[in-house]
């Protein structure tokens, strides 16, 4: 077993509070460490799972709903011209709340605000749907999130999030993502970590998933309690996580293993 | 909500070979998996894929839990006339769903 | 967070027994009687009724090592003619070690031009996949792959 060592070695390495960061030509997306018959399963629109989702959500834009009786339609018309290029800017700053919050969070919000209809809960199909379907019309896109300077000090407490050692293991993202991304962790690739391709269709869940489940998952992984849905610390994860991806394509909805 | 994602292609000249392939969500519950608190979560999966074009069976599947999640099966077929394909999936707790797709033969 | 002085031992002990410690457990999994090499060979004897079958003619496509053991994409082909009097009829897909023998059967005829099915399937453990060919003809031809599966690196809480 290798990847104990590659662990410990990590650790001694990289025990400074700031590991290396990748340089921004060596960034990769976690699609470059598939393997080819998971990359086949992205690539090919009618084999993707996560197009169910995104075919899902297609519908759901149109369904009138709510006390307020509207579709998302009926404010922002054709999604593929209205949310060309949303997506790879969230998370975003709102004026209201003066803090980021993520494509889910803003679905919510627009679902009270404008629908008066009740928020979707997370990870439930419907939300998942709308963010694939959302996320989808800006498949190509560079992702310019973080670029609003009132995110700055948020970006700042993703990346403290991002370099702190947690849980039992006494891991932290960077540990892997940045210092040993290529390598594997019992079977599978480590990737650099890159959210591209969220929400994503994940083989392990057999289901799409959000950035923030995934998140949660690491979390639990390394054997620390996972923040809850919604938390700010994952919106600020979030945010880090897209403004060290800047600059490369959104690729939603990717697939996993 | 829609469940299904087919790919038919839209025009074949005549005896050409066509493969189809299908996308149908479903969560295909194993049968074998316990809650923390120890009840089976029960059996839940289809069992069983016809596709028919203009009425006659052209392919059927056999599915069981080891199928994965959303099954995605994909078969071939010769073009031989303009038509419609109909695919039907069938399987536990009454699920049933139907699709369609039609092709122009040249 | 100080690191104290005996991570890395502590590392290995906690990776090694990761699926064991202790902590937010997921589903478990508890399998009943696995399949076994005899529920393998009864289950092929039901399709073959103790016919004799022959190696060759099928492919079968799956990766040696999974990518991740919840879906496995897989590919059966049968090299043979697909004529009204000379025909594939039919394949079944069976596997070794998930707690039941059969993953799939598929009934074909001369109209579907060539043999050959794709789908995505589960495995449990490493383990053979048997792919048996059933022709027109009554006769019976199989091939066979080992496969590894690796568990995911990490466990995770059910939502």
């Amino acid at each position: 077993m290798r990847f104990p060592g590659a662990i410990a070695a990590a650790l001694l390495a990289a025990s400074a509070a700031f590991a290396a960061e990748i340089p921004q030509g060596q960034r990769r997306s976690g699609y470059s460490f598939m393997k080819p018959d998971t990359r086949a399963m992205q690539d090919d629109d009618t084999a993707n799972p996560g197009m169910l989702w995104v075919l899902d959500g297609e519908a759901l834009w149109k369904r009138k709903l709510g006390a307020a009786n509207k579709a998302c339609a009926d404010c922002h018309d054709d999604a593929r011209s209205s949310m060309k290029g949303v997506a790879a800017r969230y998370p975003a700053f709102d004026q209201t709340l003066r803090r980021p919050v993520d494509l889910e969070q803003r679905i919510n919000s627009c679902r009270s605000n404008h629908q008066q209809a009740p928020p979707l809960a997370f990870e439930s199909r419907e939300l998942l749907a709308l963010t694939a379907f959302v996320a989808r019309q800006s498949q190509g896109t560079p992702i310019e999130a973080a670029s609003d300077p009132q995110l700055a000090p948020f970006v700042a407490k993703g990346r403290e999030l991002y370099l702190q050692r947690q849980g039992q293991l006494n891991l932290a993202c960077t540990n892997c993502h940045d210092d040993n991304w290529d390598k594997h962790l019992a079977g599978s690739a480590i990737t650099q970590g890159h959210a591209t391709g969220y929400p994503l269709y994940r083989l392990e869940w057999q289901s799409l998933g959000s950035l923030q489940r995934r998140l949660r998952a690491c979390i639990t992984g390394v054997r620390a309690q996972a923040y809850d849905y919604g938390a700010p610390e994952l919106v600020e994860l979030e945010l880090y996580l897209m403004s060290r991806a800047r600059g490369m394509k959104m690729e939603a909805p990717a697939v996993r293993p | 909500m829609a469940s299904a994602l087919i790919n038919v292609p839209p025009k074949a000249k005549r005896g050409d070979i066509i493969e189809i392939k299908t996308l149908m969500s479903h969560i295909m519950e194993t049968g074998y998996r316990h809650t923390a608190t120890g009840e089976v979560v029960p059996r839940n999966i289809i069992t069983s894929f016809t596709c028919r074009f203009n009425g006659a069976e052209i392919f059927r599947a056999d599915l069981f839990p080891a199928i994965a999640a959303n099954p995605f099966m994909t078969f071939f077929t010769t073009a031989t006339e303009s038509g419609k394909f109909e695919f039907e999936w069938t399987g536990d707790q009454g699920f049933s769903e139907h699709a369609s797709a039609s092709i122009t033969v040249e | 967070m100080q690191q104290p002085p005996n991570s890395s031992r502590r590392q290995f002990l906690g990776l090694a027994g990761g699926a064991a410690v202790a902590g937010a457990l997921p589903t478990v999994t508890v399998r009943p009687a696995e399949a076994t090499p005899a529920t393998l060979a009864s289950a092929i004897q039901s399709v073959t009724g103790g016919a004799a079958v022959r190696t060759g003619k099928v492919k079968l496509d799956i990766p040696p090592l999974v990518e991740n053991g919840n879906t496995v994409p897989m590919t059966v082909t049968v090299a043979h003619p697909m004529a009204p009097e000379d025909h594939v009829r039919s394949i079944h897909v069976f596997n070794e070690k998930n707690p039941q023998p059969n993953i799939g059967n598929f009934h074909l005829g001369p109209h579907n031009g060539r043999a050959q099915v794709s789908t995505r399937i589960r495995l449990a453990d490493s383990q053979k996949i048997v792919a048996i060919a059933k022709l027109s003809d009554g006769t019976f031809w199989s091939a066979s792959v080992d496969v590894v599966v690796t568990l995911a690196a990490c466990t995770e809480e059910l939502i």
